[in-house]
């Protein structure tokens, strides 16, 4: 029980440091409007729905870089991570609570942006919606992880991209398949597929990434 | 394990290797007949594919390496498994270039998204270059090899699940225009030929990687000579 | 040659290209570790000789 307890604890932190700052969620929603009419511009006037929806899905997964950037900032600057670390609570927790926060962060991103999708390019249908909400939660499963890592180099914001991108490539498929495939379940299969296999891999290998 | 064994060992893998590599490609070029769809340029497949399987090989062997150092922490299996995932990422890119060529001519293109090997090797070569940006831009230390460690292990896990969206992507995000009839039927010829060189680029890359650790090794014990005489 | 063959040999030869380009690289690689143990060598020689001196350059220094 204290295990959830410490999770719910630790989200609840980065909920309301992110209330009061204010600084990582609109930054995120300008993000994410500003580059689909960037890619507005980008589309010929041809241009089929179906790409549409692939440049939505590149638009997510540049705002979750955006947004995990950001992630392990906080603890950076103030010297917290390794308060954090040696805390008496499973440092998996640390990687739950943050997920949970950033989860809540791409969230509210995506309620801006799909509407916005829908406005500027194409309907949005209920696959598109759990597909986005699947996506989310892989996004941030790896993502946090990685962004532990990127948050000990010495690169930082350069290396989160390089690590992320690639790990996320079958989110993208998936999300693009349920979004214009004619069977959208597999799709979804798919997502929570990865989702299960890359939450429990990122939950059990959190702990090593953090420590020595 | 005494060096001079080790060395003995390491000597005997590159002789066999050398033997191995020599007799499989004589047989890809003297002995084995022409493909009947394909003729000659067939044969590049047994080049091809042997890299492609060791470079697997050599991710599952950098993984298993990780996996051995988060387990008993003893920082030796580090240099093992970065060295793993250096000979990995050298027979991926020569998966890459290979198949490349295949491609060309095959169907006149250098590359298609809908050869799922190329992809997935696309795709796992990105994944493994970050590793070494990973590595580059974090102080050596326990950190440093947990990190890699970890990160070794989400790459074996992707390789499935990569092919797995590779294969649902086909459909959907280029039409399948190529086509190859691969290894599905292999005439016993074809087969001991690409056995032999299959079992010889595994050899030449565990030679590789003794070589390469020796050195490894070597560049570690000096530096720690290095500050014991300073 | 055919273009097949051309392209199989093409194949074939950046293999041992590659191969070869390792070899290269490792030569280097041995020569700066011989270059170091070299080094280390000498080192370790002078320390050994500067083991007999050390006593009356400390007397010096705390005077």
């Amino acid at each position: 029980m204290t295990y959830l307890a410490d999770v719910g604890t630790l989200a609840r932190k980065d909920l309301l440091l992110e209330l009061r700052a204010r600084d990582t969620v609109p930054a995120m929603l300008l993000f994410v409007v500003s580059t689909l009419v960037v890619f507005n511009f980008a589309l010929p006037a041809g241009a089929s729905a179906e790409a549409a929806y692939g440049l939505l899905w590149g638009a997510l997964v540049f705002t979750a870089i955006l947004g995990l950037t950001r992630a392990f900032a906080a603890e950076r600057e103030q010297r917290v991570l390794d308060g954090l670390v040696l805390a008496p609570c499973d440092r998996s927790a640390i990687w739950f609570g943050k997920g949970i926060a950033v989860v809540a962060f791409l969230a509210l991103a995506e309620v801006v942006a799909l509407p916005a999708f829908a406005l500027f390019f194409e309907p949005v249908s209920w696959e598109l919606v759990a597909a986005v909400a699947l996506a989310s939660v892989g996004f941030a499963a790896v993502g946090t992880l990685l962004a532990a890592m990127a948050a000990a180099s010495r690169a930082r914001e350069l290396l989160l991209p390089l690590l992320f991108l690639p790990l996320v490539i079958p989110i993208v498929v998936g999300g693009v398949g349920a979004s214009i495939g004619d069977d959208p379940g597999r799709y979804l299969g798919f997502l929570a597929l990865y989702d299960l296999i890359f939450a429990i891999l990122s939950w059990a290998s959190f702990e090593y990434v953090v420590t020595e | 394990m005494s060096t001079s064994l080790r060395n003995n060992r390491a000597v005997a893998l590159a002789a066999v290797a050398a033997a191995l590599l020599l007799l499989g490609i004589s047989l890809a070029f003297y002995w084995v007949p022409n493909a009947p769809i394909e003729g000659f340029r067939q044969r590049i497949f047994y080049v091809h594919v042997p890299i492609a399987l060791t470079a697997y090989a050599c991710f599952f062997w950098a993984a298993w390496k990780a996996l051995r150092l988060l387990w008993t922490r003893e920082q030796r299996y580090d240099l093992e498994s970065y060295t793993a995932v250096h000979m990995g990422v050298i027979f991926g890119v020569l998966t890459l270039v290979t198949g490349s060529i295949w491609a060309r001519t095959s169907w006149g293109v250098w590359w298609t998204w809908s050869e799922r090997q190329l992809v997935l090797f696309l795709v796992l070569f990105l994944f493994y270059s970050a590793y070494f940006m990973l590595r580059y831009s974090v102080e050596p230390g326990p950190r440093r090899a947990n990190m890699s460690a970890v990160y070794a292990l989400f790459g074996v896990v992707l390789i499935p699940v990569s092919f797995l969206a590779i294969r649902l992507a086909e459909g959907l995000i280029h039409p399948v225009v190529f086509d190859r009839d691969v290894g599905s039927n292999l005439s016993g010829s074809q087969l001991l030929t690409f056995l032999v060189c299959f079992a010889g680029m595994l050899a030449l890359a565990g030679s590789l990687y003794v070589n390469e650790l020796t050195g490894k090794r070597l560049d570690a014990r000096l530096a720690e000579l290095r500050e014991a005489l300073q | 040659m055919t273009s097949a063959e051309k392209y199989v040999t093409a194949a074939y030869l950046v293999v041992l290209a590659v191969v070869l380009a390792y070899v290269v690289i490792y030569a280097f690689k041995l020569s700066r570790l011989e270059r170091e143990v070299t080094e280390l060598a000498e080192l370790a020689r002078r320390k050994k000789e500067g083991v007999g001196e050390a006593e009356p350059e400390r007397e010096e220094v705390v005077g």
